[in-house]
């Protein structure tokens, strides 16, 4: 079932244009946590890929048959699809120097 | 330590969740705790894996209790794989819904870490796959793989406490496996958090021979072997083999069976070995013990009784070969399946290996008597201690099946034969010695009964004669010049005929000569009659003379008298006398 989702998301990413960079937020429920997560992952977006980003925040507790698929052991989780390869970055994203390492972002000159 | 047989009341026991696990619930008397996390820790290749696969496979076959593969080290198409190699089919198993794999995939350095989290990803993980299937068993093979992936190792062990708390208060019975650390039990210490139960697996080389240990090291709440326990891997997954779980409480027989050899019945009281007795049969090489061994497999076979014959030197066609030359034919038996050989070389496999496989055999073709030729091959691929083990569970193991072995065991040609044996005749409850004797120039074979527990039997050396027809027991001539065996027993033999022979040949002499002495006498006294008959024929005739001589003198006396007119009564008296004495003579 996941690897369809998958699937569909690579077709869907070659319609688009080759800098579209696809991320996913792994959460349980809307704790505090994950909404810290969620809200450094946007400021961070908004700095370094302004338009050209997309983020699918997907609860687990709603979904739970996904974590497995996705590989997903920790919570809150970031999985950058797109661009290739995938990159995985843990926790709630407060070191934003390990986060742009993790997703291999170069700060804009 | 065991409460076999009388067992206490199951309120006052910790509930047990037993393995399936052949001797593994033995020892933890029933099973690992249930709804309790055991923790299962080992070196690399002990068998760790296996052993937390089994408990899952046997739980969802055996006892219906779904379980959960977790792993954080194989894919579930390695693992599937690997467990096939032992019959599991772990696929079937997920199609139907009795397990659920779940891979785990950690990449060290894959993964990036910023800030806080927790592994809540796991738990949902491991409660959807226990919820989707109704899980009572959970495997999470090796849980520390995550300190290779995770950096920051206080989360990391606040959820790893976490989770065990989670799955006690989930109620599944969990089986951890982790890597066996230097000074601790795991590595990354583990057992701290597990705390119910902890197995230690072990994989050691001794004098070339690799022999998997596995010990109960803790057990909270229950009576538990503390003993380290031999455990293998065979192609029907673990078996551990507790020596202790044997107890003495076999059943016993008091029916004999027939040795096969008539004379050899005879010395056993007169009616062979016991049934379900073991019975050991050493000797020097070459002194007949695989003979005896198939004298007494084809007598077993003959009655109907399913026999099988166990060697670790010649091929079963070689046994067949040779037998047929003093007689036995086996091979009829082999193909009327009441006889069944199982050959291997001793140094194919390790000796934990060997005894798995000979229990393998003993339980498909459920034999009567079982024939090991030689047990002492296998002390080969042991060490003493452990090969005592082996021989102890195999005895123990044959007698609580009522199933008679007899063991053959080569004594090296110089060693003292009883202490050599010692330790392993103390199993056995006959024991019969094959011997050389040399002498006279020839090397002869002897057989005596060493011990015979609980039957009459002959203290006398028998010497034992191998001929196209079979096997004779002979009496071996035992006088003052000690035993006498071969070509030395029958000159012996021929010696004492001469001498019997002599002895008569004397009485005979001395009989004829009485006889004449006796014959000679009786002429004597035939003679003196003679002479006896004519004296009193001479004697009678002289009395004869005299009485006509006084009548006639009387006569004339009277008749003078008569003309002298003399006294005539006197003189008639006086004629009267004369008539009496003749009378009296």
């Amino acid at each position: 079932m996941k690897t369809k989702t998958v699937k569909r998301r690579a077709t869907v990413s070659k319609r688009q244009p080759a800098k579209l960079w696809q991320l996913r937020l792994y959460v349980m429920d809307s704790t505090a946590k994950s909404q810290t997560a969620f809200a450094n992952l946007k400021r961070l977006c908004e700095s370094h890929l302004k338009g050209i980003y997309r983020i699918k925040v997907i609860d687990l507790l709603k979904h739970p048959h996904l974590a497995k698929g996705a590989q997903i052991l920790a919570i809150p989780t970031v999985v950058r699809k797109l661009p290739k390869p995938v990159r995985t970055i843990l926790g709630n994203l407060s070191d934003t120097e390990r986060v742009l390492v993790g997703l291999d972002l170069r700060p804009v000159n | 330590m065991k409460t076999n047989g009388h067992k206490p009341s199951p309120a006052a026991h910790l509930p047990k969740c037993p393995t399936g696990i052949q001797g593994l619930d033995e020892i933890t008397d029933g099973g690992l705790p249930r709804g309790r996390p055991t923790l299962v820790c080992g070196g690399a290749g002990c068998g760790k894996t296996l052993l937390a696969a089994e408990f899952l496979v046997r739980g969802a076959v055996q006892f219906d209790e779904p379980g959960v593969f977790m792993a954080f080290e194989e894919t579930e198409k390695e693992l599937t794989a690997n467990v096939a190699s032992l019959g599991f089919d772990l696929a079937g198993l997920v199609r139907r819904k009795k397990i659920s794999l779940d891979y785990v995939h950690i990449e060290p350095g894959e993964m990036q870490e910023s800030g806080e989290y927790d592994l809540e990803g796991l738990f949902v993980r491991l409660n959807h796959a226990i919820d989707s299937i109704g899980a009572k068993r959970v495997v999470l093979d090796t849980l520390e793989a995550l300190f290779a992936g995770l950096r920051n190792e206080a989360i990391l062990r606040s959820e790893l406490r976490r989770l065990f708390r989670w799955l006690k208060d989930k109620g599944v019975t969990a089986v951890i496996t982790a890597e066996r650390g230097r000074e601790q039990l795991t590595r990354h210490g583990l057992e701290e958090y597990v705390s119910d139960c902890v197995i230690l697996l072990d994989h050691r080389v001794n004098d070339q021979i690799a022999t998997r240990h596995l010990r109960v090291v803790k057990y909270r709440g229950a009576l538990h072997g503390t003993n380290e326990f031999p455990f293998l891997i065979g192609d029907e997954g673990i078996s551990v083999l507790p020596i202790t779980s044997l107890g003495l409480n076999h059943k016993i027989s008091s029916e004999r069976i027939s040795t096969g050899i008539p004379r050899l019945d005879a010395m056993l009281g007169g009616r062979g070995f016991f049934r379900g007795s073991s019975i050991l049969l050493t000797g020097t090489p070459g002194t007949g013990k695989t003979i005896v061994a198939a004298n007494f497999a084809q007598a077993a076979a003959l009655r109907g009784e399913r026999t099988l014959f166990f060697s670790f030197e010649e091929s079963p066609n070689q046994i067949i070969r040779n037998t047929l030359s003093i007689g036995l034919r086996l091979e009829p038996l082999v193909k009327r399946g009441l006889l069944r050989f199982h050959a291997a070389r001793p140094s194919l496999y390790g000796l934990e290996m060997h005894l798995a496989t000979m229990f393998k055999e003993i339980a498909t073709f459920q034999p009567r008597v079982v024939i090991i030729d030689p047990i002492t091959s296998l002390m080969d691929a042991g060490t003493a201690s452990e090969c005592r083990a082996m021989v102890t569970r195999l005895v123990d193991y044959l007698k609580a099946g009522q199933v008679t072995t007899l063991f053959t065991s080569l004594t090296q040609a110089g060693h003292a034969l009883q202490q050599s044996e010692a330790s392993m005749s103390s199993l056995m409850d006959s024991w019969l010695l094959l011997q050389d004797t040399e002498g006279n120039g020839e090397r002869n074979r002897v057989l005596y009964v060493l011990k015979a527990r609980g039957m009459a039997h002959s203290n006398q050396i028998r010497e034992f004669l191998i001929s196209d027809r079979g096997i004779d027991l002979v009496d071996a001539y035992i006088g003052a010049s000690g035993v006498l065996t071969g070509s030395a027993r029958a000159a012996q033999g021929a010696l004492e005929k001469a001498a019997v022979l002599a002895t008569q040949q004397e009485a005979a002499r001395r009989k004829r000569e009485l006889e004449r002495k006796r014959e000679a006498i009786e002429r004597q006294i035939s003679g003196l009659r003679s002479d006896h008959e004519s004296e009193t024929m001479e004697l009678r005739r002289i009395d004869e003379q005299v009485g006509t001589s006084t009548l006639m003198l009387t006569t004339e006396r009277t008749a003078s008298g008569i003309l002298r007119q003399a006294d005539a009564k006197v003189t008639t008296n006086t004629r009267r006398d004369p008539r009496q004495g003749r009378k009296i003579s």
